[in-house]
């Protein structure tokens, strides 16, 4: 991976001469499963893939690219927080949010998309895989068969998103108790901290009164 | 698998075989060994289920959660900047390069980088987390057998680090420096000289570890051919760090990806060994805390000169997109995929850490040990717990 800002980034439109061939032997190797793709230019690839074949998709590029160290797995909810970041008081008028699902790169359809990254060793490139969870039934195969270190990720994933993963030996819960009630990493699963009590920290972002001066620029990290 | 050594192979075979050979020489009774959450050996609430066949272990599970502080959810209500004081305690004895993947992360979507002298001195403070760190774990790994004298010398040491640290940053474990676009501040006058110094001592402790340790035969025999990961194992469950380099894979991040970090301005060495033994795995770590002790003077002797931050809006938005960076961290590959809708804080941060993928291979691994091997295992596994459960 390259550094993110090239001198000459600026003056042309930035290429990425390694991930468009990698590219170009990803869509070769997946065939139709291949949805839809985004190179990150000097970062990363990120390709999706059709959720009936995400288990299949990454034993095929195990096997013939060499994509054998598995990442991570997880998923993301693409849904705008309703609670937004809680800075708000709790006792106000709800504020109108915008509830309009759009999806990052690579596109998607649904609301949930689970994502993982696996990793060439030898040539040290990693792609980052995505795929569409179904609304109504959010299953996924499973990649337990593939790389059996998915296990646990897919067990974090089930309880934090609630997708099932078909095949998976063991959906436990990992962290919370075994009754626990909801998906806490969803993004309608209140945090109930911000619930009751605005963000304190929240003071941080707002200008300081006096307006900001030049110098004091650096502080505005803290 | 061709690359293990023959004698890893039978040992490994042996593991394997293990299984098979419960219950036909001797007729045992089997009991449930539940190790922790509370428990010397852990190293915090890492709580162990494990069955036995007489000292064998048949099966055994880690429970993880005892820990959970949810900082994947925490950090979509927080602001960029003040998510590095989350991450400080994911990994808390080497806080410090936690925050750097997050800050590169959030750098790369905003297009900025850090100036030179910045870079350096994240690079050194990097190095030097890792040496506080690893040191504790040189320390550690005598007590799991039973040798007291080793953490004394590992806390007395790690001391010094911990100091320069508090030196630079203000903060012995939770520096909260690292800034997006630089750092918080530079360094303090003669902290240099005093960090040269230390490195020297840092190579002495090292030097009286492998003295105590590594020649020494209690530890040889608890250590050599014991808990043997293989290559393609260790690659399926994404072992890393000092892990994955013991099981024979070169391959370190900080040599392997250009981040805008300082790694590649020096020169140094990546510690592989073929074994993939408990032995190896300590005995990489003891390498790679004398190799950074190395990186840090030679970092020391070409710092540059100039600002420690750049120009950043007093308000940081993050452009909206999706970024993921990952960095060598004392325990393995700890990385963030950050994502981004242009707001004041990130959308999800999905938080990769060593640790949990690390310790997801224990229920393999532990199929066929005898019970005191349980204990030096999980410890030349290395894991932290706030890097387990987040």
């Amino acid at each position: 991976m390259s550094s993110p800002t090239d001198s000459s980034a600026e003056a042309a439109p930035r290429h990425d001469a390694m991930r468009e061939q990698l590219l170009s032997d990803v869509s070769a190797c997946l065939g139709s499963a291949l949805l839809q793709s985004h190179i990150n230019v000097g970062n990363d690839l990120c390709v999706r893939v059709a959720t009936d074949t995400w288990a299949t998709s990454a034993a095929a590029l195990k096997t013939s690219l060499g994509f054998d160290y598995f990442c991570f797995l997880s998923a993301i909810d693409w849904l705008p927080s309703p609670f937004g970041k809680g800075e708000e008081d709790p006792t106000a008028e709800p504020v109108e949010r915008d509830t309009e699902i759009k999806q990052g790169l690579a596109g998607g359809e649904t609301r949930l998309q689970v994502f993982a990254r696996i990793v060439n060793h030898r040539t040290h490139v990693g792609i980052t895989m995505k795929a569409d969870v179904p609304d109504a039934t959010p299953v996924v195969p499973s990649w337990v068969s593939v790389f059996t270190g998915a296990n646990w990720h897919e067990r974090e994933a089930h309880e934090m998103f609630g997708i099932s993963f078909a095949g998976h030996p063991d959906l436990r819960n990992m962290y919370l108790p075994t009754d626990f009630e909801g998906h806490p990493l969803r993004k309608d699963f209140p945090l109930l901290a911000r619930m009751v009590k605005p963000w304190p920290g929240i003071v941080d972002v707002e200008p300081l009164p006096g307006g900001g001066d030049e110098d004091d620029a650096e502080g505005s990290a803290e | 698998m061709t690359i293990i050594g023959d004698r890893q192979q039978l040992a490994y075979i042996a593991s394997q075989a293990a299984d098979a050979r419960v219950n036909v020489e001797l007729e045992t009774e089997g009991m449930t060994l539940n190790i922790g959450p509370q428990h010397p050996a852990t190293h915090g609430t890492l709580r162990i289920i494990a069955r036995l066949d007489g000292e064998q272990v048949l099966w055994a599970e880690p429970s993880c959660g005892y820990m959970h502080r949810g900082y994947e959810k925490l950090t979509e209500v927080r602001t960029f900047p003040q998510v590095t004081a989350l991450v400080n305690r994911i990994d808390w004895l080497g806080s410090f390069a936690n925050e750097v993947p997050f800050i590169l992360a959030a750098e790369q979507l905003m297009e900025i980088e850090a100036p030179p002298r910045a870079q350096w001195i994240r690079t050194i403070l990097f190095e030097l987390s890792r040496i506080a760190n690893v040191s504790l774990f040189l320390g550690d790994l005598g007590v799991q057998l039973g040798a007291i004298t080793p953490v004394f010398f590992a806390f007395r040491d790690r001391e010094y680090v911990l100091n320069l640290i508090e030196g630079a940053t203000g903060g012995r474990f939770h520096p909260n420096f690292d800034r997006i676009g630089g750092l918080k501040d530079d360094l303090p006058a003669g902290w240099v000289d005093e960090t040269r110094a230390v490195m020297k001592k840092m190579r002495k402790f090292c030097d009286e570890i492998e003295n105590l340790l590594f020649g020494n035969e209690i530890f040889e025999s608890r250590t050599r051919g014991i808990g043997v990961i293989p290559r393609d194992v260790a690659l399926q469950y994404g072992m890393s760090g000092a892990n994955l380099r013991a099981s024979g894979v070169d391959w370190d991040l900080r040599r392997d990806q250009s981040l805008p970090m300082a790694w590649d301005k020096v020169d140094w060495k990546v510690w592989t060994h073929l074994d993939g033994d408990s032995y190896a795995r300590c005995w990489i770590r003891l390498q790679e805390t004398r190799e950074s002790t190395y990186i840090v003077e030679r970092l020391l002797d070409t710092l540059p000169s100039g600002p420690v931050m750049t120009k950043v809006p007093r308000i940081i938005k993050v452009p909206e997109g999706e970024a993921w960076v990952s960095t060598e961290n004392p325990l393995g590959e700890m990385g963030y995929y950050v994502v981004s809708k242009g707001d004041l804080g990130p959308f999800r941060v999905k938080i990769r850490s060593a640790s949990f993928n690390n310790i997801s291979i224990v229920p393999w691994l532990l199929k066929g040990v005898y019970v005191p091997d349980i204990i030096t295992i999980l410890a030349s596994l290395y894991f932290i717990l706030g890097d387990i459960d987040r």
